[in-house]
């Protein structure tokens, strides 16, 4: 794990990292006695845990979450542009329901732009890597299952992504009503790209529109930490399951009914990979 | 975007407010976000000093013995909630009871998974109301699906159509109605997977038009108040919702 790059990858996604740690050089001291203390497959659990104690419980302004949500939908909008532009589709409506897709990422960006302004950072093809380092095998558009594959992955964790920055937007009603606005249209999307890849041959029956447990439905093991903490069965001290009117609320019904939010690190984590 | 650019009843434009903190009150709120549920809603709806519920006290019904009053702040919001939920659940429980003609394996799957979901969320809301507010809590409703044919196809599933897209809605314009944080990200979770069942059913109807609701300049999904949202359910429940005291911003 390359510490050093991976912030410098971070700071991408937020100028401030830098700000919301104790300093540059104390990271980096910190860091240098992780050889001697640390093995090294600690190193990523400990980086982890610094980042969630930079974002944990931190008071993020309005544009902290809109330049946030700007990375986002630009991560979005550029793989949809290039992804719907392919023929390697299994159905002339799978590339419509792209075009569609791609036509709403793209109406989120130019939203987001608009409401920053001069604090809209520049975004474009260039800034992303949809090979994830590699680590698609170059797949990303030549593969239908893989592109599919991405697209869930983004979808869903735009879904958990606004959901876990709305608490930030209460100070301003108009924010983020716009914010839940476009939540709510990405749940749309990750539901349809589920149900294409359900409709897949190759694909498990069991997939669905919605999530449940922590299934990553096939996905390599990179995407897993899009679906961690979803398997949550108890919500607000309530235990979601049991037998109501003569029909019972399985685990897995309970984890489906609700979508859970991720933190600003969760998420930070899961996209790095996919800047250059 | 137009009425994102005008100055909101706080005074701010979007574009002085996006650089404005979140406020005091409700940064300590969300910074005991650790804290269990419980407490928070008995503590964060009850921090007024007029010995009420937050305001809330039952009121008997107004407009005739049928009359529910949803009440007041966060517990009227959720009571709305819970008042929609009910009417899903009730909805799909009936589906399933009396399944339309040809209903094929993979729909009684996805009809049978979304029935679970709204009793997951009616329950939810009714164990929650219940801890926090027994007094303020809603009854349960009596639905009126007498506009629905149950048998046909089309007439279901235009009607899940017609709930789930208005669920979406609801809970689109109930956010800023909240104060407190955590009722915020539970109804997030919450509004999520209505819009993941609004897609499917939408693609039920015809593929491709999962998201339609979306084909607009900023890509925005529906949103909607709650005399709106009331006003297209009230066909579908025998009991005058009153929702005259909600928040309204």
């Amino acid at each position: 794990m390359n510490i050093p790059n991976l912030l410098t990858q971070i700071e991408k996604v937020d100028p401030e990292v830098y700000d919301r740690l104790d300093s540059r050089r104390a990271i980096f001291k910190h860091f240098a006695g992780f050889g001697k203390k640390l093995a090294v497959a600690a190193v990523p659990l400990a980086f982890s845990s610094m980042l969630n104690k930079a974002y944990g419980q931190t008071n993020r302004s309005v544009t902290d979450v809109l330049k946030f949500a700007f990375l986002l939908e630009n991560l979005e909008a550029e793989f949809y542009k290039q992804a719907a532009a392919k023929d390697i589709f299994a159905t002339p409506a799978g590339k419509k329901a792209f075009e569609t897709i791609r036509d709403h990422e793209i109406a989120h960006v130019a939203f987001l732009k608009t409401a920053l302004g001069a604090d809209a950072p520049n975004y474009s093809a260039d800034t992303f890597d949809f090979d994830a380092g590699g680590a698609l095998g170059g797949k990303t558009f030549t593969d239908y299952g893989t592109m599919l594959a991405v697209a869930q992955a983004f979808e869903d964790t735009g879904v958990r992504a606004y959901k876990g920055q709305a608490a930030f937007l209460m100070s301003n009603n108009d924010v983020l009503q716009a914010a839940l606005q476009i939540h709510s249209v990405e749940a749309r999307h990750a539901a349809h790209i589920r149900r294409m890849r359900r409709d897949m041959a190759t694909m498990p029956a069991d997939q669905k529109p919605w999530i449940t447990g922590k299934d990553r439905g096939g996905l390599p093991a990179l995407i897993q930490p899009v679906y961690d903490g979803e398997d949550v069965t108890t919500q607000a001290t309530v235990k979601i399951t049991g037998t109501f009117g003569g029909i019972t609320i399985s685990d897995a019904a309970a984890s489906e009914a609700f979508d859970e939010p991720l933190t600003t690190e969760q998420v930070t984590t899961i996209v790095t990979p996919f800047l250059k | 975007m137009t009425k994102l650019l005008k100055p909101n009843e706080s005074g701010y434009g979007l574009l002085e407010s996006v650089n404005k903190p979140i406020n005091r009150k409700s940064f300590f709120k969300f910074a005991g976000a650790g804290a269990a549920f419980t407490t928070l809603l008995l503590s964060g709806c009850n921090d007024d000093d007029d010995g009420k519920f937050n305001g809330v006290v039952y009121t008997p019904p107004t407009t005739g013995t049928d009359a529910v009053s949803l009440g007041s702040g966060d517990v009227g919001i959720l009571n709305y909630a819970y008042a929609l939920e009910q009417l899903e659940a009730a909805f799909y429980t009936q589906v399933i009871t009396t399944k339309y003609a040809g209903m094929t394996a993979l729909e009684t799957q996805i009809l049978t998974d979304i029935r679970d979901h709204e009793i997951a969320h009616r329950e939810f809301f009714k164990a929650a109301l219940t801890a926090a507010a027994p007094a303020a809590i809603i009854p349960g409703l009596t639905p009126n699906f007498s506009s629905i044919n149950f048998n046909d196809r089309t007439s279901v599933l235009n009607a899940a159509k017609t709930f789930e897209d208005l669920g979406v809605s609801a809970y689109n314009g109930a956010g800023k109605l909240l104060t407190t944080p955590d009722f915020l990200v539970l109804a997030g979770k919450i509004v999520s997977v209505e819009a993941r069942h609004a897609a499917e059913i939408r693609d039920l109807i015809e593929n491709g038009t999962f998201s339609d609701t979306a084909n607009n300049d900023k890509g925005f999904d529906l949103v909607a108040d709650p005399a709106t949202v009331l006003g297209a359910a009230k066909s579908f429940v025998k009991e005058t919702i009153d929702f005259s005291k909600l928040p309204t911003s």
